[in-house]
């Protein structure tokens, strides 16, 4: 009832060879074709379109149940809704009995837009390492060309948490005429230095797997240990001290004392050993390392040659932004001064930091919260 | 932070002294009653503190700009005399540290609206020396345990902080029953509540 239901995705080419993608690398790239999900209706005068925002390891469908698993070979898809089917549907904070609801995969992904995984043109081999290094501002001019092939012209809303925040923000800076409202969660102005770091080591887990070779790997095993590790390490940065605590304590797997090997042991070990385990069969290796590459690259100041506040001054949007008191991958002291830069540069911004004990992630869990943040703010148009 | 009953009559009185136009940073919003009244009949560029999050909620709900911060962590980022007025709407008495958030407060604003509960009102100090009990009235509705009110003071203390502080006190308002008439400091006694408009003597 307050699903969006049955989902399919939509593929369209929006880069070809006399159309190119300029990037930010200095290379083009075509041909790109991107996966997109909708929900809801384009209202006759198009002014009701949100633009949802994916993060790391997302894709395009964000609610409702998919009904192309089996024909793009994604069974994961079978038993779970959408990444953020708590906040998208009729009635839901994203409404979509009001809102037309738009969710595309990033490029250099793995769930149908182009990535190291697509087929290279002038190799006819996938890319794997010659894929181009993309970054969050090349993902926004893509996502660009996709709301006016759907005849678009203004968003009432960009949406995202985490990388998907950063993208939002991307969105008022670069397009500042185009998007009336920018929604950021649990996200900041640029990675921190201890973020930078985790993503170092999870990309060398990967690239010093054996199966890597050099990012060659689609006509043999992949790099799955790696990959692995990767997303165990990320796990541990998307909870909280408190929250591990609370899910896992210092349990055992099995019994209530230590097995006296090295195996598996504590139920912590088990839970990230199945995260590891699940993720490297639903994504690619190489696009884990072009997505944190972009992320560590992604600075909003970069728009104002470094200084936050001539960035902000670009900003036409009104923005919310949310943070998460026990986050700390983007920490809410971080959220905070970009709220008191904006609010320096005269801009319309509301900053809320959600007490959570869930830490980064958050953002896909305290449903409650966040929707009456985000119901409220889309609701009201500018008050002056 | 005080129930607000006659919070309409109060916001119209500070909706007065705020010139069109102007801007305007309110510490304590609370649900932005204030500010949404101060945009719509004043057209200011309003900004408001906040630090409960139901309350930043609220204030998001009406279309006014909100930062949820604690105003005793300070206004860190905002620049100096960034705002034309600064409102501090009964929430003096209920911050931690209330000299520096006075102090911040003159910092980034031209004039400081400060109202609040005077302690010193006579049916206050009346009640607390004929029962021996912490006063509980329209203005200090709650009991010792449970008030907000961490920070009674008097409207003499208030001038005697402006006198050592060097801050000039450019108008007063003194809730006298149902009227509000211009402050005397003999009559202080008489009002359960005082609104002050003070600025910062220039160096």
């Amino acid at each position: 009832m307050d699903s969006v239901g049955w989902t399919v995705p939509h593929r369209v080419q929006l880069a070809d060879i006399n159309n190119p993608l300029p990037l930010d690398c200095g290379e083009k790239i075509a041909p790109v074709e991107v996966e997109y999900e909708v929900y809801g209706k384009l209202n006759d005068v198009h002014d009701n379109a949100i633009l949802i925002l994916h993060a790391l390891s997302g894709d395009a469908h964000a609610a409702g149940w998919s009904a192309r698993a089996d024909e793009l070979n994604r069974p994961w898809l079978k038993n779970r809704p959408g990444w953020w089917d708590r906040m998208i549907g009729p009635g839901k904070a994203f409404d979509t009995n009001k809102y037309y609801i738009i969710c595309s995969n990033i490029l250099g992904s793995c769930y149908g837009t182009t990535g190291p995984s697509s087929t290279n043109p002038e190799t006819g081999q996938p890319y794997g390492l010659a894929f181009p290094v993309v970054t969050v501002g090349d993902w926004v001019r893509l996502q660009e060309r996709l709301i006016s092939h759907l005849g678009i012209k203004r968003l009432r809303a960009v949406a995202g948490g985490s990388l998907g925040g950063q993208q939002a923000l991307e969105w008022a800076l670069a397009y500042p005429d185009r998007v009336e409202s920018a929604i950021v969660i649990a996200s900041s102005t640029r990675l921190s230095a201890q973020g930078l770091a985790f993503n170092a080591v999870a990309r060398h887990a990967i690239t010093t797997d054996p199966n890597f070779r050099e990012g060659n790997y689609y006509h043999d095993a992949a790099p799955d240990r790696g990959l692995a590790v990767a997303r165990m390490l990320g796990h541990i940065t998307y909870l909280s001290e408190i929250s591990m605590s609370k899910k896992f304590g210092r349990r055992y797997c099995n019994g209530d004392g230590p097995g006296f090997h090295l195996g598996v042991d504590f139920e912590v070990e088990g839970y990230l050993q199945h995260q590891g385990n699940s993720f490297v069969d639903r994504f690619d290796a190489n696009s884990y390392l072009y997505i944190t590459r972009a992320m560590d690259y992604y600075d909003a100041s970069s728009w104002g040659a470094g200084d936050i506040d001539q960035a902000c001054r670009r900003i036409e949007s009104r923005v919310l932004l949310v943070s998460f008191s026990s986050d700390w991958l983007y920490p809410p002291e971080q959220m905070k001064e970009l709220a008191v830069a904006l609010s320096r540069c005269r801009k319309h911004v509301s900053y809320a930091n959600i007490q959570s004990s869930y830490g980064h992630d958050a953002f896909l869990l305290e449903v409650e919260k966040l929707s009456q943040l985000v119901r409220g703010f889309l609701e009201v148009r500018d008050a002056q | 932070m005080t129930k607000k009953r006659r919070s309409r009559f109060d916001h119209d009185v500070i909706c007065g002294l705020v010139s069109e136009g102007s801007s305007v940073l309110d510490l304590g919003c609370g649900d932005g009653e204030l500010l949404i009244k101060l945009i719509k009949n004043k057209n200011v560029q309003g900004l408001g503190i906040e630090k409960d999050i139901d309350q930043v909620t609220k204030t998001i709900i009406k279309g006014v700009p909100v930062l949820h911060m604690d105003l005793d962590e300070g206004l860190t980022g905002l620049p100096d005399s960034s705002f034309d007025f600064v409102i501090l709407e009964k929430t003096l008495q209920a911050v931690k540290k209330p000299l520096f958030v006075l102090d911040e407060m003159l910092r980034v604003g031209g004039s400081g609206i400060v109202s609040f509960p005077n302690f010193g009102y006579r049916q206050v100090v009346d009640s607390l020396v004929s029962t021996g009990r912490m006063p509980v009235t329209s203005t200090l509705p709650y009991q010792w345990y449970d008030t907000p009110n961490i920070h009674l003071f008097t409207a003499n203390d208030f001038l005697d902080w402006a006198r050592k502080s060097h801050v000039n006190v450019e108008q007063g308002l003194s809730w006298v029953d149902d009227a509000i008439i211009p402050f005397t400091e003999g009559d202080a006694f008489e009002a359960s509540e005082v609104l002050f408009v003070v600025k910062r003597f220039a160096p």
